[in-house]
């Protein structure tokens, strides 16, 4: 059983008021404690179990406007002592930063509304195996596929945060995730792909027959894949690689890049970055949503945020220490964006995919090759050539390369948009990129 | 070395019990005890950003039958957590029977000194160079508008108890130092990132005042950065300098040479030992033993005392890595490549040091040769797709050759090409083999562990550039 709030909550009040009592000015603390179960399956049996159970603490002390932070999975007592000790030791020569201070009282989350982000429902590994067993059946039944990997993994964590200006809450929270990754084989090739589903409750998760075919329909379309030449082409990315340019987009939009002045969105509030049909929306308070929270990693209260308005930039994702240097204040986004998503687009994905008479349709990318100080934009690239809205033949060994700057304000999204992660996009298409190839 | 058994209700004697019971009717396993110390200090912005401690213990406890592997953690080292463990790796493998094996490999040398590099350099001294850091690179030109700068040490205590009593231990040391400066001129900016490192104290690393020229190494590639020219789209000849850009090697075939995805035939090269898959002339090894490198182990995470293992000799590809579970899967023995993140990961065949040696070409013969390409020196990071083969690397530094010339250097950008057949096509390797700087960090199945490269400068003939420029 994962540990309970009042054990928590014991724990952090031990740490505050230890801190406190060493001379610590302000402090904070968040206490957590994770379980997870994971199943893996490898060709219809079994292949590993892994149980982890793990407590973690981490501790802030403040003397004014020096700062420092100790973690530790160790929470007996004595320990605890001597890392807090240490801390503070550490926090009296460390030099003064006049932007750190605890978040303003005002702004902490005050009332905690269910978000419905826990389901007690145990499910047992016999029951693990037997989903898994009819996953990698309906993944296994066509037989180009030689390899079947699949797991699914259970967790449960509940967690307090407690600071010295009175803030103590923390919730429980819950995740069911399985995967299914699937090898194919012909004369030509042999090609990888997946498929995955993640819930807060159990009841949400894909059907295992259903994820199985899925991930084995999509791993046999790409054999045999051809290179192409090097281009200019319209680009159309599935769901799963649109979703990333969200990603790219928050970290350039982080008051901690803004304020280092390492984002190519510096100083563009109010101005054009996307298309004027973009809308782009942080909603925290989504019912049994992945990335739901009540608040964030310093207890400050989160609303739902419109960041992108008809193309135009309207608010960047802050927290307490950045918002103070750039004279902003926190909007409840230290640790990030919590349900980040495009509003649909008006055209349909048919539509989408005839739109040019040649595309090519992107389904996975490799390589770290985001920029967020300059924009530049160049990843390995595999998919499919589309022709008349058909695919033609599988395409690998490409890269497909470009500018954030110039990308966003070619975007065209379809309105097949669906909430299935924390991070969701509609298909998406991209006039005009580079596509390097034979 | 940690005393793990002075913690808790747990002595060694209830843990060589609990351990043998449970491994009894197994094919191999084992208690992974260990206890990390590390620290983190980053001056960002101006200031001292963070300054952070951080003390992990715990245990992972291993039981293996067959091909099914049963892997319990906790951080608590008490008497019940471990019976609890036990319970539930018994759970997983109640109906699959199989013999332990006993024999692991013996050595007595060490790779690196028992020393904790936290507590062997001041707090305010670290404080003191990360503020010279600062200041000189923010003197040194107009145009640096940002300058992060970071210490991270680590001591990591581990000990491997296995059935029938034996103990198996290790204290590792690791540091980093780093430097990342932005520069912004004529509203163009880029960055220039660079670092040392390896499991010594920070200051055989930082004598001399040695931090000065990590300094003038990120400066220096920010500065080539500001002056680049859009990079040339399509398939083209790409020499590579001695050193990090190794990184190919590790992205192109070290992850497809690893044990699990040849057992499991999911890597392209799992048919293959025997076979040519790279121009004669190119050696690679695969080498745990170098003293004091980011890659080394004295002994891996089973208690494998690690090895020089060849990986392709002369074009010739002879070994896979291995771990113990995927060696006794495949008839073969461990390498010592048996390698975890921490106590919470299970074990997986790694990488260490991952090198090509040294053939008699100059770089300069190279560089002659090529009529249209690109001079890659230096790379961000990179990433392999095991089962098509095919691998990116993107240049953090890199030039355009015209007519056996350096030319402009160009933006970066990513590369691009098949692993199997890559090393097919270098056509030139270089007499200058190099040591990255000690940086690396591997990541597999959502785990990190340190590792290192080596290679000469080398040519090969034939390759994607991702870049925009048609």
């Amino acid at each position: 059983m994962v540990k309970d709030q009042e054990f928590l909550k014991s724990k952090a009040s031990y740490c505050l008021d230890l801190a406190k009592k060493m001379g610590a000015t302000d402090a904070s603390v968040t206490v957590g404690h994770s379980i997870s179960e994971t199943v893996n399956f490898r060709n219809k049996s079994l292949e590993a179990s892994d149980r982890s159970d793990g407590l973690a603490l981490s501790i802030e002390t403040y003397l004014g406007k020096r700062r420092s932070s100790i973690s530790s999975s160790n929470l007996l007592d004595e320990n605890i002592k001597t890392l807090i000790e240490k801390c503070f030791e550490t926090t009296k020569i460390t030099p003064e930063d006049e932007f750190n201070s605890l978040p303003d009282k005002n702004l902490l989350a005050k009332q905690i509304s269910s978000l419905n982000l826990y389901d007690e429902t145990r499910f047992e590994n016999d029951k693990k195996i037997k989903y898994l067993n009819d996953l990698e059946e309906s993944a296994s039944s066509d037989n180009q596929i030689i390899n079947t990997e699949s797991s699914f993994t259970e967790n449960k964590s509940n967690f307090i945060l407690a600071n010295s200006d009175g803030f103590c809450d923390g919730y429980k929270t819950s995740s069911f995730t399985t995967s299914c990754v699937t090898v194919a084989k012909d004369e030509n090739s042999m090609e990888r792909d997946y498929e995955f589903s993640s819930k807060r409750h159990l009841s949400d998760i894909k059907q295992a027959i259903e994820l199985g075919n899925k991930a084995a329909k999509q791993t046999i379309r790409k054999l045999s894949p051809k290179k192409i030449g090097s281009e200019k082409i319209s680009i159309i990315f599935d769901k799963r690689i649109s979703k990333g340019m969200l990603s790219v987009f928050a970290s350039a939009i982080s008051a901690s890049a803004i304020a280092r002045g390492t984002s190519f969105l510096k100083d563009k509030i109010d101005e054009q970055v996307f298309a004027d049909s973009i809308n782009v929306i942080d909603k925290p308070d989504m019912i049994k949503g992945m990335g739901s929270q009540n608040f964030d990693s310093e207890g400050v209260n989160s609303n739902t945020l419109q960041l992108i308005e008809n193309g135009i930039l309207k608010n960047y994702l802050v927290d307490t220490y950045n918002g103070k240097k750039l004279n902003l204040k926190s909007n409840g986004r230290s640790g990030g964006t919590t349900n980040l998503y495009f509003e649909k687009g008006n055209i349909s994905y048919e539509d989408l995919m005839k739109k040019d008479s040649r595309s090519l349709y992107i389904t996975e990318t490799i390589g770290h090759g985001s920029n967020i100080v300059t924009g530049d934009y160049s990843v390995g690239a595999t998919g499919f050539l589309v022709e008349d809205g058909e695919f033609k033949y599988p395409v690998n060994e490409i890269t497909i390369a470009g500018n954030f700057k110039d990308m966003f304000k070619n975007i065209i999204l379809a309105n097949d948009l669906e909430f299935e992660y924390s991070v969701n996009s509609p298909t998406m298409m991209i006039e005009g990129m580079t596509v390097a190839g034979k | 070395m940690s005393n793990f058994f002075n913690k808790s209700d747990l002595t060694r004697q209830d843990a060589d019990k609990i351990v043998s019971e449970t491994l009894n009717n197994c094919d191999d396993g084992e208690l992974y005890l260990e206890e990390s110390k590390s620290e983190s200090i980053v001056l960002d912005d101006n200031k001292i950003k963070s300054s952070n401690y951080s003390s992990d213990l715990g245990f992972g406890f291993r039981a293996i039958s067959n091909e099914v592997v049963a892997y319990s953690y906790s951080n608590e080292i008490s008497k019940d957590s471990l019976k609890n463990s036990s319970e539930n790796l018994k759970s997983t493998l109640k109906s699959i029977k199989g013999t332990y094996n006993h024999e692991i490999p013996k050595s007595n040398k060490k790779f690196y000194e028992d020393i904790n590099p936290i507590e062997q350099k001041s707090l305010d001294s670290k404080l003191e160079v990360l503020n010279k850091v600062n200041d000189f690179l923010r003197k040194k030109d107009g145009s640096v508008k940002q300058v992060t700068a970071s210490f991270a040490g680590e001591q990591k205590s581990i000990e491997i108890i296995r059935s029938g009593g034996e103990a198996l231990t290790d204290v590792r040391p690791l540091i980093r130092f780093n430097v990342s400066v932005m520069l912004e001129k004529n509203g163009r900016k880029e960055t220039g990132v660079y670092g040392i490192g390896g499991r010594q104290s920070y200051d055989d690393y930082l004598k001399n005042d040695n931090w000065k020229n990590v300094c003038e190494e990120a400066f220096r590639i920010a500065s080539v950065n500001l002056e680049s020219k859009p990079a040339p789209a399509g398939e083209m000849k790409v020499v590579l300098g001695p050193g990090w850009p190794a990184i190919l090697i590790h992205e192109a075939i070290g992850h497809g040479l690893e044990g699990d995805f040849n057992r499991k035939k999911t890597s392209a090269f799992h048919d293959l030992i025997g076979e040519k898959v790279a121009s004669e002339g190119v050696t690679i090894v695969d080498d745990g033993t170098i003293d004091n490198r980011r890659g080394s182990l004295t002994i891996d995470d089973e208690g494998t005392p690690t090895e020089r293992t060849v990986l392709i000799e002369n074009g010739i590809l002879k070994n896979f890595m291995q771990d113990r579970h995927n060696a006794r899967l495949m008839n073969t023995r461990s390498t010592g490549s048996g390698r975890r993140e921490n106590y919470r990961h299970i074990v997986l065949p790694r990488m260490r040091n991952t090198m090509m040696l040294s053939g008699n070409q100059t770089q300069d013969e190279m560089i002659k040769s090529v009529d249209k390409g690109i001079f890659a020196v230096s790379f961000g990071g990179g990433q392999v797709d095991i089962t098509s083969g095919k691998f990116v690397f993107n240049c953090t530094e890199a030039y355009e050759i015209n007519n056996g010339k350096i030319g402009s250097p160009i933006k970066g950008a990513t590369l691009i090409g098949d692993g199997p057949s890559i090393l097919k096509e270098v056509s030139m390797v270089g007499n200058d083999m190099m040591l990255d700087p000690g940086i690396g960090t591997c990541g597999k199945a959502g785990q990190g562990v340190p590792v290192g490269v080596a290679q000469p400068s080398i040519l090969i003939d034939k390759m994607t550039v991702g870049g925009t420029k048609l």
